[in-house]
């Protein structure tokens, strides 16, 4: 079979599964691609949704990655709201929900995450909301009034946008953090606080080292109890503890999954001819040594345009240092790598101006930056952290040297 | 209706009709002008837009601000003409601006 009578399927619309179908085109495979999504809409953007989309600000016309035209033009087969149920490796076969079979020479997986679960007392309360699609934040926006009260479970990046745009709006909000900061996992503490600092500002209510055990209805309202006996008045709750990986439907088929779908690094899973890209995926770090899950618009546009270079014939491997964004108030933080295992944090800057950089270095190279405010900072750690360079922490700390002459280039 | 040309590294050039209050970059993605990519959705984090704008233009728009400037440094041939297009929105003050696009966004 000529490539051009081969037919690629692309299960997921998100943002990996809308950039595999652009870059298949744009390598030149001319035969049938089939994106099949599960969300009635078109793939669009996800960041808006916890920041200018849940504040109103935006259409959701202006959400979409490509306008429906594109699909038109670039002659791609949409199947929306369909699920795929099962898929038969070896017979290049996969079961949609209504029981139909489609056919395929190449698959790309990109089936994303969805929200994890709390697991507490009164988990299954109306009054619980997750934020992850754009009809998560349909139904939580008719609820953000003003002076209503909203509990946010978990002091991550959703937590802390949702809090923001939520105070903004005069709700009354509080965020029950089980670690000891909010960001725990991502950030040093200074940062942590900056962020505790800014939002407390803001008239949010943070509390953490708190464990949520419970929410207990009353009446339309409810209350979200903690281990220490504390307890949280809401009328809105949103839960943002995490993401879990969609593995289920690669790992019914025995493709080799581990905290994600595996992949090499040209997005191939353990299945020939099945690839898998963004949120799904557990995938090699070159620049880190060790296999990742990244959940970042980033990974999911690299790994798709890496996935669909591999099935065109023209692979290149996926290396890429990892960066995200985060939106809170009037506060762009940018950061670039992942922090794991730093001893030693340079702050460049001060955190007072509200404009400052926190560096995480590990034997004297850089691992990882959190930039609040400070574009060129970010930029220029990217390639400082790409390079492994050794790094010297007097200059880097040296706010009179301009952030530029710190990258090499 | 606001007519925005862009011109690709190899001189093509195609006028689309833009909307305002809409971003340069948006009104080139949904009118499938390629040579743009806006990978970040406008949240001018990733430095993906870069335009150069024709020279006439240039103070027409509105001032760069510090953070755009600062991701621009780090664009291929990035230049005094150059803005982010994720950051410059449509209004009847820019009805028949020309922009250029690189050969890459990456």
């Amino acid at each position: 079979m000529t490539p051009n009578e081969q037919t690629v399927l692309v299960v997921g619309g998100g943002q990996a599964g809308g950039q595999a179908v652009t870059s298949l085109r744009s390598n030149g495979f001319d035969g049938r691609i089939i994106l099949i999504g599960a969300d009635s809409m078109l793939p669009y953007h996800r960041p808006p949704l916890s920041k200018a989309f849940l504040a109103g600000c935006l259409p959701v016309e202006r959400l979409f990655l490509r306008p429906p035209a594109f699909y038109e033009k670039a002659r791609v087969d949409v199947m929306l709201g369909v699920c795929v149920t099962g898929m038969d490796a070896s017979q290049r076969r996969v079961t949609l929900g209504d029981g139909r079979e489609l056919e395929f020479d190449r698959l790309v997986l990109a089936t994303g995450g969805r929200p994890r679960p709390l697991s507490c007392a009164g988990a299954d309360s109306p009054i619980l909301h997750y934020l992850r699609t754009v009809a998560d934040v349909e139904g939580i926006r008719a609820k953000l009034r003003p002076g209503a009260r909203l509990v946010l479970i978990g002091g991550g990046y959703i937590g802390l946008e949702i809090a923001a745009v939520a105070a903004k709006l005069g709700l009354l909000v509080t965020v029950v953090e089980a670690e000891p900061t909010v960001l725990a996992r991502v950030t040093c503490p200074d940062v942590a606080q900056f962020f505790e600092a800014e939002h407390r500002r803001a008239g949010v209510t943070i509390r953490c080292a708190a464990t949520v055990t419970g929410i207990e209805q009353v009446g339309s309202a409810a209350r979200v109890l903690t281990a220490d006996g504390e307890s949280f008045g809401a009328d809105l709750v949103i839960a943002g503890i995490g993401l879990l990986p969609n593995v289920e439907l690669a790992s019914a088929a025995g493709v080799t999954c581990d905290n994600g779908i595996a992949v090499d690094e040209f997005c191939q899973t353990s299945e020939p001819g099945i690839y898998a890209a963004g949120d799904c995926t557990q995938h090699p770090s070159e620049v880190y040594g060790c296999r990742l899950r990244l959940e970042s618009v980033h990974n999911a546009i690299e790994q798709a345009k890496t996935a669909a270079a591999a099935i065109c014939g023209s692979a290149k491997p996926y290396r890429q240092v990892p960066w995200f964004w985060s939106d809170q108030y009037d506060l762009k933080l940018q950061t670039a790598g992942l922090n794991r295992g730093y001893d030693q944090v340079v702050i460049r800057g001060d955190p007072d101006n509200r404009s400052f950089a926190a560096f995480y270095l590990r034997d004297g190279r850089m691992l990882a930056v959190d930039a609040i405010n400070r574009p060129v900072e970010f930029m220029a750690a990217k390639s400082l952290i790409a390079e492994r360079a050794v790094i010297d922490v007097e200059r880097l700390a040296d706010d009179r040297i301009p952030a530029q002459a710190l990258a090499s280039r | 209706m606001t007519k925005i040309t862009y011109v690709d590294h190899n001189g093509a050039s195609r006028t689309v009709d833009g909307i305002d209050g809409e971003s340069l970059m948006e009104t080139a993605v949904s009118n499938l002008v390629p040579g743009i990519d806006g990978d970040c959705g406008g949240a001018c984090a990733c430095a993906t837009c870069h335009v150069h704008v024709e020279a006439d233009w240039l103070d027409k728009l509105p001032p760069i601000e510090p953070t755009e400037k600062s991701m621009l440094e780090f664009c291929e041939g990035a230049d005094e003409t150059s803005r982010l297009g994720c950051q410059i929105k449509i209004g009847p003050a820019l009805d028949g601006i020309v922009v250029s696009t690189p050969v890459a966004q990456h």
